[in-house]
């Protein structure tokens, strides 16, 4: 089990070299040049505790994760539960013609999108704003305990948030009883088509704003306070610092941030739509992930289903391939960088 | 710019650099303004949800629903949902779940995540790439589903913790905090004769019990949080976790099963009324609360990590 390393300390420690101890940005597959040739049995057995150790991991992702990347092979099939994977006949596009052609389809579509473009403009900015506003608060104290109080929310799940807000925005909630009490009619939110999108956009604020400051704050730590001294000895104000100064060092973040949730269009909070599709109406609710969930499980066209949500996973993936691409030229590292160091 | 007043406000020990002006005053009220209302966005709910799963019915009717005022406080709902009965077995289906969950979580996602950290070793990069891809493309719910169904973990609990075990996110959140480990240490150890498994357990885990305590957070939520694998593939409702209950009797009001035709029956722990309601929901809420202080401070660094740092 446990590999034990004095074996190879006759050659010292360039029989670790493999594993660069000088930890450098890209280790070369085949290894530094002095280092002599090892070979593979060598290696497992050098290794073989680190293999081990991923194993467990590996083998839930193959099951969960990728044996299902397989089973997507029934969006090709005239699938029934009955005969399986294995004896339902091939059908070749038919399910995805069924999708396109689908009205209900395409409604999911573009209250997806609509719902997307909501959270851009209307919630994407509520987090830098709400980290300059903390930022400027001086006391270190004060700062921390807003801090641990607005990162709150996100821990709640979407059936306590939804809950809160139809307590307190729902017909028999809080705000509607106040304004019957103040002599208006009460008014219920959570049922409201019209007003649903700025309603969840709200929820989403509520519940992640917080959140979404921790990594503007970190970028804001590492401005140089010389470039504000700089700034103010130039003559520049307290608006013009935080153009000048402040925002700048947040762009990279704000870029890379931007352009991932471009990337991640089509998936709005799945939780959140699902628990609140019936008191509002399907409508203005009904997103691609609702969509694939009522049509495969809930009405068991299977295939279908999996055929739509293959569309939206592959639109997704390019999306986000593209997004990535995108941040790299504008020089920021992207996601899938995020691993190599 | 630098005027007097203000470099003596600095040596008087005021946080604030010498260069800065003098904060504006109508400035500094409505900034307090703005935060106050921030933070009351968040208490207050919280607040007023507390004091009322705490309330007398009679007071819930007086104030027509949520109640802000402390009238005569008792723990009369918290009693009734929790003296067995449905909400009971939930709360223990919850726990159980995200224990056994969490444990298991925790224990692969850091073996997974030492086992890569060694640049170099055999196979590294064909590993990650294992782990990266999940993170990229979902198989998508249908297939997932018949999977799981097939698997026969329908109405069993450990669908609700296989399908989600492994977040690919937080193992590569731990894998750059290993990595960032200095090397010396390691390969001291290492001279020394320490198998990699010594290595994890008594140097690499006590250096980051920090970062393993906000993963371990983070994937206790996922379990305590989760409610769409529960809606998927638990039909049973004596197998319910917490979140379910709390849709179908708070949310969508639905009376509870075991209680016959929907009359009263407090020994079933029947939801009924909002102090009662309000309390499953602070039932929902409280095991966040508790850990939430513990791990808290660590968020930053753990975030950070696998966010942003490359």
């Amino acid at each position: 089990m446990s590999v034990d390393v004095t074996p190879r300390g006759t050659s010292g420690t360039t029989a670790d070299g493999g594993r660069g101890s000088s930890r450098p940005s890209a280790p070369p597959s085949s290894g530094p040049p002095r280092r002599r040739k090892v070979t593979l049995a060598a290696r497992l057995r050098r290794d073989g505790a680190l293999l081990l150790m991923v194993l467990p991991a590996v083998a839930l992702l193959a099951v969960f994760a990728y044996v299902p990347m397989l089973g997507n092979v029934i969006a090709w099939q005239d699938y029934s539960p009955y005969t399986g994977f294995v004896n339902s006949p091939f059908v070749g596009w038919w399910n995805f013609e069924r999708v396109f052609t689908n009205p209900l389809f395409l409604d999911a579509v573009v209250n997806t999108l609509i719902i997307s473009a909501f959270q851009i403009v209307l919630f994407f900015p509520v987090p830098i704003v709400l980290a300059l506003l903390l930022h400027s608060v001086l006391s270190p104290a004060v700062r921390t305990t807003i801090q641990s109080i607005v990162y709150l929310p996100h821990f709640f799940s979407w059936v306590i948030v939804v809950t809160i807000f139809q307590q307190i925005f729902g017909g028999a909630g809080y705000v509607a009883g106040r304004m019957r009490e103040a002599g208006y009619t009460g008014f219920d939110l959570m049922t409201n088509p019209d007003t649903f999108y700025l309603l969840i956009t709200a929820q989403v604020v509520w519940k992640d704003a917080g959140w979404g400051i921790i990594i503007f704050l970190a970028a804001l730590s590492t401005v140089n306070p010389n470039l504000y001294e700089a700034a103010v000895v130039d003559g520049a104000g307290r608006w013009r610092r935080m153009w000048h100064v402040t925002l700048p060092a947040l762009r990279p973040v704000i870029v890379l941030l931007l352009i991932l949730r471009l990337g991640d269009s089509l998936t709005v909070g799945f939780e959140q739509l699902i628990l609140q599709r019936n008191a509002v109406g399907v409508g203005v609710s009904e997103v691609l992930d609702t969509f694939v969930y009522y049509q495969g499980v809930v009405n068991g066209d299977w295939a279908f289903a999996a055929a739509a949500g293959l569309v939206k996973g592959i639109v997704s993936l390019v999306l986000v391939l593209a997004a990535n691409r995108v941040a790299h030229v504008f020089g920021e590292s992207g996601v899938y960088q995020r691993a190599e160091r | 710019m630098l005027s007097a007043s203000s470099y003596r406000k600095f040596v008087r020990g005021r946080n604030r650099p010498v260069w800065e002006e003098d904060p504006n005053p109508a400035g500094l009220v409505v900034k307090a303004l703005v935060l106050v209302a921030i933070v009351a966005a968040v208490l207050f709910p919280l607040y007023t949800i507390v004091l009322t799963s705490l309330s007398s019915q009679a007071d819930v009717t007086r104030a027509g629903g949520l109640v802000t005022v402390p009238g005569t406080l008792s723990l009369a709902a918290y009693e009734q949902i929790l003296s067995g009965g449905i909400v009971t077995r939930a709360t223990l289906v919850s726990i159980g779940v995200t224990t056994v969950g969490t444990l298991l979580s925790t224990v692969v996602s850091v073996l997974a995540a030492y086992g890569m950290s060694r640049p170099g070793s055999l196979w590294h990069r064909p590993i990650l790439f294992v782990f990266l891809i999940t993170m990229f493309f979902g198989a998508g719910m249908i297939p997932t589903y018949l999977l799981v169904s097939n698997l026969g973990l329908i109405d069993s609990y450990w669908s609700l913790i296989l399908p989600t075990a492994i977040s690919a996110f937080n193992v590569l959140i731990l894998r750059s905090f290993f990595m960032g480990i200095d090397r010396e240490i390691l390969d001291a150890a290492r001279v020394d004769g320490a198998s990699d498994w010594l290595v994890l357990g008594r140097i690499v885990l006590p250096m980051s019990k920090a970062a393993v305590a906000v993963v371990a957070l983070f994937y206790g939520v996922g379990y305590w949080n989760a409610f769409f694998n529960a809606m998927l593939y638990i039909n049973d409702n004596a197998k319910w976790p917490l979140q379910l209950v709390l849709r179908s009797y708070v949310l969508q009001g639905v009376t509870l099963p075991g209680s016959g035709t929907g009359q009263v029956d407090v020994d079933d722990g029947a939801v009924t009324g909002l102090p009662v309601k309000m309390a499953v929901l602070v039932l929902a809420v409280i095991p966040v609360l508790l850990v939430y202080p513990f791990v808290q401070r660590h968020f930053t660094k753990g975030v950070i990590l696998g966010a942003i740092k490359g």
